[in-house]
C-alpha cells in the first residue's frame, strides 16, 4: 500500500479530517464518503466505494500537491507526546511559520529561531509588511497603531503577540497574522 | 438466610463492610439484600463513576449519604487521539455543584478526561474544608488561576496531581499561592504545564512539606536547581526532573549525583526531557534501587540507554522511545528480570521509512527474558505471526498486551498473511488476558479467536481490521467480560450491532467511527434499549439531512440510568427512546 509523503516542516498534527478508505473488497459495500460535506445520496451509496487510500487523500487534497496524508488519530499517540519529540525535530531545522496580512496578495514565512526577542521579530514584520505596530504595554496591547500581530497557538486560538514569555511564544506559534487595529476589538486593545 | 443476615446488628455489619475496599465488591454484598444494600450505601465512603453521564449526581448522592472520595470518568479513550470533536462532553461543573452541597467532607476528587472550570476549581476550594486530594488526569477547561485558588485555600491537601492534563497556563504565580503554614504536601505533579515557576517559592514548599514522596516537575525546572531541590526533601520516592540538560559543568553534575544518591527510598524517575547524554551518569549511583523509569520523553541513543537500564536489576516499569531498538531490549531481557510493564513509544509515529531498528525481535526477547511481564504498550513498523505466537506462549500470564503496527493493515512482513494467527495465540495462551490493542492486517477470523478465547478480555481497541459483520458478532457474544469496546474504520455494520443490541447493556460503552453503522440503525437500537445512550456525532450536520441507510461518522453507545443527557454540543444528537421523532 502506498505510504503517503510527509513534509516534515508542515507537520500539522490537528485534525485534518482525511481518511484512509476501507479496504476494496468484491462485495459492493453501501457507503458515504465520510469526509464529504455533500449529503449522502443513493447514487452514491449503491456504487460502493472501491477507493482505496490514495484517491481518498487525493480527493480532499485538490488544491495542492497531496501533502502529508495523515489519518486522524493515527497512529494512536498523544498530541503531547507528538509534539514534545516534533519540538526537537524543529529546533534542529528552523521554525518557519506563515505570516499573513489582510489585504495582502500572499504570505510570508519567517523562521521564528533567528530572532531572539519581541522587539526585534516585530520590527522584521514591520519591514516586511510596510507596516507599524506601536508600543506593547500588558494592559493595552499594542496602542496607537494602525495594525496589530496576532498568532494561532497551538490550541488553535488567536493571541496577541507579546503576551507570553518569548520561548514560550516560539514553541507555540503555528502561525502569525497581522491585522488592522480595528479588527482587534476581541482582544481587548483599544 | 435473611434471617441470618438480619439476625447481627448493623453495627457489625458495618463493620464488616468497611474491610471492603474494591467498588465491584461493594457493589456485590448491596445486592445480597435489601437491609444489606441499606447498610451497605451508608457507609459507602468511595465511589468510582467510569462513565459520567451513566447516572445523575443526584442519584449518586441520593444513594451515598456519605461519600468522601469520589472518581470520574468523562470523554471516550480514543479522545486522546483527537477522535472525539472538541466539545463534546464530560463537564464536571454539575457534578461539582451538586456535591459541593451535599458532601462537605469530601476529601478526594479524582477527574479523567473531563471538562473543568477555573469556576469550579474555586468551587472546591471553597467547598471542602477537609480536602486532600485533587487528580486532573488528562483534562482540560481550566487555568493556572484555578489553581492558585486550590493552593489558597485547601489547608489539608495532600495530592495536586495534573497528569496530562491541557491547563491555560498563564504563569507560574500560582503555586506562590500555597501559604507560609501549610505543610501537608505528599503528592506535587506538575510535569504538564509549560510555565515556570517560581523555583525559590518551590523550594520554600517542599522544604516545609516533611511528608512529601512524589514531586514531578514540568519542563521550565533547569537542570542546576534540582540538587537543591532534592536536597530539601530526602525522604522523596518518586522525583520527575525537568529540562534535563545544561551547561557542563563537575559541579553541577556531581551536586546532582551526591542530592540524587541522598534520597535513599527514591524508587521513580521520569521528566527527562531535552536530555544530554552526559548528565545521565549522575543517575547510575541510584540504578538498582529503581523500579520504575519514564525515559518517554528522553531523545538519547540505544547506546546511552543500555547503559542505563542494563543497571536497573530492580526495574519493574520501564517507558522509552524507540531509540532503544532490538539491542536495547536485548539488554532489558538479560538485566531486568523484575520486569512487569513496557511501554515503547514511537520517536518518529509520521516517518515512512523507519528511523530505528526496533523490530519484533525486541518485543520477543524481552516476553523470553521477563517471567513477570505482563502488560506491554509497543508501537514498531513489522510484525509476524511467528513472533506474536512466540510472545504469546513465552508469557501466558500477560493481562494487557497492546501493539501498534504503525502502518495501518500491514500484514505478517515474512509470509504476507494477516496477523489473525498471532492474536489469536496471543487471547488463546493468555488466558488472563484483561487488555488488548489490535493493529496490522486482519481479517474476521481474528475476531473469531477473540470471541472463543477471550473469555476475561475487558477492553479491546480495534482499528482497520475485519472484513464484515461476523467479526464485530464474535467480539459482541463471545467476550463474556467485555466492557469497552473502541473501533475505528472497520467494516462492521447494522446486523452484528442489532443482533447482539441486549450485550451493550452489559458494557460500560461502544465507540464505533468510521465505520458502516446507519443512522437507522442507530435509531432503531436508541428506541429498542432505552437504557442505552446512543449518541450519533456526525460533523457533517443533522443526520435526518440524509437517507437512514447512511453510515453515520461516529457513534457512542454507552448505558446509563440518567437518561439522555442536556449537555450535547450541535454535532450529537441522542437516539430517542421512545416512537416520538425528534424534529430537528
Amino acid at each position: 500500500m502506498e505510504s503517503p509523503t510527509i513534509s516534515i516542516g508542515e507537520l500539522n498534527l490537528q485534525d485534518t479530517e482525511l481518511r484512509l478508505g476501507l479496504p476494496g473488497s468484491d462485495e459492493p459495500e453501501k457507503r458515504c464518503n465520510v469526509g464529504s460535506k455533500r449529503k449522502c445520496s443513493p447514487e452514491e451509496e449503491s456504487t460502493g466505494n472501491r477507493s482505496d487510500a490514495k484517491s481518498d487523500h487525493n480527493q480532499s487534497d485538490n488544491n495542492g500537491p497531496p501533502a502529508k496524508a495523515q489519518v486522524v488519530g493515527w497512529p494512536p499517540v498523544r498530541s503531547f507526546r507528538r509534539n514534545s519529540v516534533q519540538q526537537k525535530k524543529e529546533e534542529e531545522g528552523g521554525r518557519y511559520v506563515k505570516v499573513s496580512m489582510a489585504g495582502a496578495a500572499y504570505l510570508r514565512k519567517i523562521d521564528l529561531k533567528v530572532y531572539k526577542s519581541y522587539p526585534q521579530v516585530l520590527k522584521a514584520l514591520e519591514n516586511m509588511f510596510k507596516c507599524t505596530f506601536g508600543e506593547y504595554s500588558e494592559r493595552e496591547g499594542y496602542n496607537g497603531s494602525e495594525y496589530v500581530p496576532t498568532y494561532e497557538d497551538k490550541e488553535g486560538d488567536w493571541m496577541l503577540v507579546g503576551d507570553v514569555p518569548w520561548d514560550m511564544f516560539t514553541c507555540s506559534c503555528k502561525r502569525l497574522r497581522i491585522i488592522k487595529a480595528s479588527e482587534a476589538k476581541g482582544l481587548g486593545c483599544l | 438466610m435473611q434471617r441470618m443476615a438480619l439476625s447481627f446488628p448493623e453495627e457489625v455489619l458495618e463493620h464488616v463492610f468497611s474491610f471492603i475496599r474494591s467498588e465491584r465488591d461493594r457493589n456485590v454484598i448491596s445486592l445480597v439484600c435489601k437491609s444489606w444494600y441499606e447498610i451497605e450505601r451508608w457507609c459507602r465512603w468511595r465511589v468510582f463513576i467510569g462513565n459520567c453521564y451513566a447516572v445523575s449526581p443526584m442519584m449518586v448522592i441520593k444513594r451515598f449519604p456519605e461519600v468522601r472520595s469520589i472518581s470520574l470518568k468523562g470523554k471516550p479513550h480514543f479522545a486522546d487521539f483527537n477522535l472525539v470533536p472538541e466539545g463534546w462532553g464530560g463537564f464536571v461543573c454539575p457534578w461539582i455543584g451538586a456535591i459541593a452541597k451535599a458532601y462537605p467532607w469530601l476529601e478526594e476528587i479524582r477527574l479523567k478526561r473531563m471538562v473543568i472550570t477555573d469556576e469550579s476549581l474555586e468551587l472546591i476550594a471553597r467547598s471542602f474544608k477537609n480536602f486532600k486530594v485533587l487528580v486532573l488526569s488528562s483534562c482540560e477547561g481550566f487555568s493556572t488561576d484555578g489553581l492558585a485558588a486550590i493552593a489558597a485555600n485547601c489547608r489539608n491537601l495532600r495530592e495536586l496531581d495534573l497528569r496530562e492534563s491541557e491547563v491555560d497556563d498563564r504563569n507560574g504565580h500560582w503555586l506562590s499561592h500555597f501559604p507560609d503554614s501549610y505543610t501537608s504536601l505528599v503528592s506535587l505533579n506538575i510535569s504538564c504545564l509549560g510555565s515556570e515557576v517560581s523555583l525559590s517559592a518551590l523550594e520554600r514548599l517542599i522544604g516545609r512539606c516533611p511528608n512529601l514522596q512524589t514531586l514531578r516537575l514540568n519542563r521550565a525546572v533547569p537542570l542546576d536547581r534540582l540538587a537543591n531541590l532534592l536536597a530539601r526533601t530526602p525522604q522523596l520516592i518518586e522525583f520527575g526532573t525537568g529540562a534535563y540538560s545544561s551547561e557542563i559543568r563537575p559541579e553541577v553534575f556531581s551536586k546532582l549525583s551526591g542530592a540524587l544518591s541522598g534520597c535513599k527510598q527514591l524508587r521513580s524517575l521520569s521528566g527527562f526531557w531535552d536530555v544530554l547524554p552526559s548528565y545521565l551518569p549522575a543517575i547510575y549511583p541510584i540504578c538498582s534501587r529503581l523500579t520504575s523509569l519514564n525515559l518517554s520523553y528522553a531523545t538519547i541513543q540505544s547506546l546511552d540507554l543500555i547503559k542505563l537500564v542494563s543497571q536497573c536489576h530492580n526495574l519493574q516499569r520501564l517507558w522509552v522511545l524507540d531509540y532503544i531498538e532490538d539491542a536495547g531490549l536485548d539488554a532489558l531481557a538479560v538485566s531486568c528480570k523484575d520486569l512487569r510493564e513496557l511501554r515503547v513509544f514511537p520517536s518518529d509515529p509520521f516517518a515512512l521509512e523507519p528511523n530505528v531498528t526496533l523490530t519484533e525481535h525486541g518485543l520477543v526477547s524481552v516476553s523470553e527474558g521477563c517471567p513477570k511481564l505482563q502488560s506491554v504498550l509497543y508501537f514498531c513498523r513489522q510484525m509476524s505471526n511467528a513472533a506474536l505466537i512466540t510472545i504469546a506462549r513465552n508469557r501466558p500470564n500477560m493481562t494487557r498486551f497492546r501493539l501498534c503496527i504503525i502502518e495501518p493493515r500491514t500484514p505478517d512482513y515474512l509470509t504476507l498473511q494477516p496477523l489473525d494467527a498471532g492474536f489469536g495465540a496471543v487471547v488463546e495462551y493468555c488466558k488472563d488476558l484483561r487488555r488488548l490493542s489490535l493493529s496490522g492486517l486482519l481479517t474476521d477470523r481474528v475476531f473469531e479467536y477473540i470471541g472463543t478465547y477471550g473469555k476475561k478480555l475487558e477492553m479491546l481497541s480495534v482499528a482497520f481490521a475485519g472484513d464484515s459483520d461476523l467479526g464485530l458478532h464474535h467480539i459482541l457474544s463471545g467476550c463474556d467480560n467485555l466492557r469497552k469496546l473502541e473501533i475505528r474504520d472497520c467494516p462492521f455494520g447494522d446486523k452484528a450491532l442489532l443482533a447482539n443490541a441486549a450485550k451493550l447493556e452489559t458494557m460500560r460503552s461502544l465507540w464505533m467511527s468510521s465505520c458502516l453503522v446507519s443512522y437507522g440503525a442507530c435509531k432503531l437500537l436508541g428506541h429498542k434499549m432505552p437504557r442505552l445512550n446512543v449518541e450519533v456525532i456526525d460533523e457533517r450536520g443533522p443526520p435526518d439531512s440524509r437517507p437512514e441507510s447512511c453510515p453515520v461518522e461516529k457513534l457512542y453507545i454507552y448505558r446509563t440510568i440518567a437518561g439522555p443527557r442536556l449537555d450535547m454540543p450541535d454535532f450529537v444528537w441522542t437516539m430517542e427512546d421512545d416512537s416520538e421523532f425528534r424534529i430537528s
